[in-house]
Parts: structure tokens; C-alpha cells; sequence
């Protein structure tokens, strides 16, 4: 019986992340979900959000837009489009995109453009909020 | 015999041709860095991707996604050539060319309608020569793509296939194997392949998916043929530097070589020419004796 788990987060550029650890709470499509070792095979597709996963009682974060979450007993693969860990995420250039989505809403749209602007918004407000708890939960410099 | 001037103005020409290669040999090595990290980096990410897939369609019936589902009747065929946009690289565009020729000739023996769409103007040029028609081509965008192409030209395969302008998709890239090896590749894109059989003991097991099967196969499946199309544009970008680096290379050496060759040529036309001044002078000393 494996007693920690191997989560590994990579995206199309590079391997984000490859770590044991103990829980990993990913926000799939239907809400948001927990694995802890020994977790029936499993496999979902990601939404926009935070995942974290615990790790000696401290809960780290990362950012993940897109793609999906493979599950089996002693590992968790995320193909993620985009990955970010806490401590690299840009507040910065989230604020930034925030603020241009937001200009952007107000102005008359096409259909295909309001989604578009709709998942830039939702992706900037989620980099932020993620990087947000992560210095909440002390595993992220502020 | 040419004239010494000649002679050394061919040194002189020679030896600015090396001068040249060598600058493109340490050109190339270094977007090869480049190239091979973004193909080492996006490696992993294909495979992962290709396991989950195959073995995601395993457990679904080929129906539930037309992206899946074999056609009975094949008539036309779709392939993708990826060439790189500039040439001086050696064979390696000749190569992926040939290679989609001979595929494009034996499907069209089988009495199948060969389309074509083209990245990178190499193949373009070439295909244009031939009878086989171009659906779509992406000319100059070697040098300096990304996800975009890979998923622009992903979208014309997949609405080709959807609209049965292709019954089957294919695509001729150059794979990279080492700096030394670049292998032209030919893989088969659409209907997406899947392992005939599964391993019993996966499938037998119990997994659970969200949303359903057929929901994450709706999802991945055109992702996965953008997953293709971008590995194949990444690994030719590679294959293309490691094949300019070997190429000018060996024009280095063979400048060396030339030049070597041409000073023996020079120093003989001048000992030559020194031996025929020598009897002239003799010659007119003896007749002055005279």
C-alpha cells in the first residue's frame, strides 16, 4: 500500500512540478476533488483554479488552466495548458489582465469574443487568488 | 593553365565561402539548443498525452467519437508536410519530400485522392510542382512558431476530417533522433490509432471519468491531434538545425579541403612560371655569350 502519493504537473513547455506528497485537491470540471493515496484509478478533466496538495501538514499551490488529471493508486499526472506554482505567478501582470478584461467587458462584443474575455478574466482572478492563498498558508513568500 | 591573379582570387573567394558556413555551422548549433530543449521539454507532455488517450479509447467503443471511428470507405487522404522554410540544411528537406511523395504515390496506386497541406515553404515549393492538390499551406512560419500554428493547422485537419475531405490524415515530419540523426517520419494522425488490444488487466479495472468517456473524449481528441501536429513541427525545427549544423560543417571542411587543393594548384603555376622566366634569361645570357 503506497503511503504518499506522486504528483507530477506538466504542461506543453516544460515539467512543472514532481513531487511525493501526502493529498492533492484538484479543481476538475464538476467541482473540485481530493485524492489521497490508494485513490480508485481515476480520470477528470481540469477547470480554471487552484490545485494544492499537502505536504509534511503544509498545504502548497498552483495555478492550472485547462487539461486534465490522471489518477491511480501511488500517482497523479495533471497535463495541465498552463501551470503555475504560487511563487511564480506574476500578481502583477494578473492585476494587469484583469484590468483589461474588465475595460474589455464594458465595450459591445461578439459572441466568441465575451467568452474569450470571460476565461481571461476568470484565469487572471484565479492566478491571483491562488498565489493569494498560498502566502495565506505561509508556503509562498508575499 | 589559368593565371596565378585567377588562381588566387578563386583562394581568396573559397575562403570567404568557409568563413560564411562556419558563421551558419555556429548559427545553427546554437538555435539547435534552442530547438532541442523545446522538443526535450515538450516530449514528455506528447507521451503522457498519448498513453492517457490510447488508453481512454480503449475502454470506449470507436463510435462514440467520429474522431475515432475507422471509415469503410477510404478515398481521399490528407497528409501534413513539415519541411523547414530555409534550405542549405543537405538532404533534409529533399528527404521529408521524398518521403511524402512515395507515401503520396503508393496511396494514390491504391486508388486513393491525395491532398496535401504544407508547413514550411520547402515542401510547399515542392508540392506545387506536383500534380497532388494543396489544401492549405503555412509558408515562413518555421523560424518562429508556437501552440498557435500547430493549433490553426490542427483545426483544418480536424474540420477536414469532419466534412470528409479526408478519410484519413497522415503527417511527414522529421524526427529527431540525435544532433548526428534526423529521420524522415511518417505517422498516421486521424482516425486517431488506438492500441487494438487494450491490456485486459486496465480495462478490466475499475476507473471512474469526469465528465464521462465519451465527454473527455470530445475534449482531448482535437487537442490530441494539435499534440501531434505540434511535435511534428517541433521535432523538424530541431531535425532542420542539427541537419544545417552537419551540412555546414562538411562545407567547412570541404572549403579547407578546396583550399588546400587550390594553393598546391597556385605554388606549381608559380614554381612554373619562375622556371620559364629562369630559361628566358638563361636563354638571352647564352645568346649575348654568343
Amino acid at each position: 500500500m503506497a503511503k504518499t502519493l506522486t504528483l507530477e504537473i506538466v504542461t506543453p513547455d516544460k515539467m512543472v512540478l514532481k513531487e511525493e506528497v501526502d493529498y492533492v485537491g484538484a479543481p476538475g470540471i464538476n467541482g473540485e476533488f481530493g485524492v489521497l493515496p490508494n485513490h480508485i484509478p481515476f480520470l477528470s478533466a481540469l477547470g480554471i483554479g487552484s490545485l494544492y496538495y499537502k505536504l509534511n501538514g503544509k498545504k502548497y499551490y498552483v495555478f492550472i488552466a485547462g487539461g486534465f488529471a490522471e489518477v491511480s493508486p501511488a500517482k497523479v499526472t495533471v497535463l495541465a495548458e498552463v501551470a503555475e506554482k504560487a511563487e511564480d505567478i506574476d500578481l502583477e501582470r494578473a492585476r494587469r489582465a484583469q484590468d483589461r478584461a474588465e475595460q474589455r467587458t464594458k465595450q459591445q462584443q461578439e459572441k466568441q469574443e465575451y467568452a474569450m474575455v470571460q476565461a481571461a478574466l476568470t484565469r487572471a482572478l484565479h492566478r491571483m487568488k491562488c498565489r493569494q492563498t498560498a502566502i495565506g498558508e505561509g508556503t509562498c513568500r508575499a | 593553365m589559368a593565371s596565378l591573379r585567377d588562381i588566387q582570387n578563386k583562394i581568396v573567394g573559397v575562403k570567404k565561402t568557409k568563413q560564411i558556413t562556419k558563421a551558419m555551422n555556429m548559427v545553427a548549433s546554437a538555435k539547435l539548443r534552442g530547438a532541442q530543449s523545446r522538443i526535450e521539454r515538450f516530449r514528455p507532455y506528447a507521451d503522457k498525452f498519448n498513453d492517457i488517450l490510447i488508453d481512454l479509447a480503449s475502454r470506449a467503443d470507436a463510435s462514440v467519437h467520429p474522431l475515432l471511428e475507422r471509415r469503410e470507405e477510404i478515398l481521399t487522404i490528407g497528409v501534413v508536410l513539415v519541411t523547414s522554410d530555409k534550405g542549405l540544411c543537405g538532404s533534409f528537406n529533399a528527404n521529408l519530400c521524398n518521403a511524402a511523395l512515395k507515401l503520396a504515390k503508393q496511396k494514390e496506386a491504391e486508388g486513393k485522392t491525395v491532398k496535401f497541406i504544407c508547413i514550411g515553404k520547402k515542401g510547399r515549393d515542392f508540392i506545387r510542382k506536383t500534380k497532388f492538390e494543396l489544401v492549405a499551406q503555412y509558408p515562413e512560419n518555421m523560424t518562429n512558431f508556437d501552440f498557435q500554428l500547430a493549433s490553426e493547422a490542427g483545426d483544418i485537419v480536424i474540420n477536414g476530417y469532419l466534412s470528409a475531405q479526408f478519410d484519413e490524415v497522415h503527417i511527414v515530419y522529421g524526427k529527431f533522433v540525435n544532433i548526428a540523426k534526423q529521420e524522415a517520419t511518417t505517422a498516421q494522425v486521424l482516425p486517431a490509432e488506438t492500441a487494438e488490444s487494450a491490456d485486459a488487466s486496465g480495462a478490466s479495472s475499475e476507473y471512474l471519468f469526469e465528465p464521462s468517456v465519451e465527454g473527455l473524449l470530445a475534449e482531448l481528441l482535437p487537442r490530441y491531434v494539435k499534440v501531434q501536429m505540434y511535435r511534428g513541427l517541433l521535432d523538424t525545427s530541431a531535425s532542420e538545425h542539427a541537419a544545417r549544423m552537419s551540412a555546414m560543417d562538411n562545407a567547412t571542411k570541404n572549403c579547407d579541403e578546396m583550399v588546400g587543393s587550390l594553393t598546391l594548384v597556385y605554388n606549381k603555376a608559380r614554381q612554373a612560371s619562375i622556371t620559364t622566366q629562369l630559361m628566358d634569361i638563361v636563354g638571352g645570357a647564352e645568346a649575348l655569350k654568343g
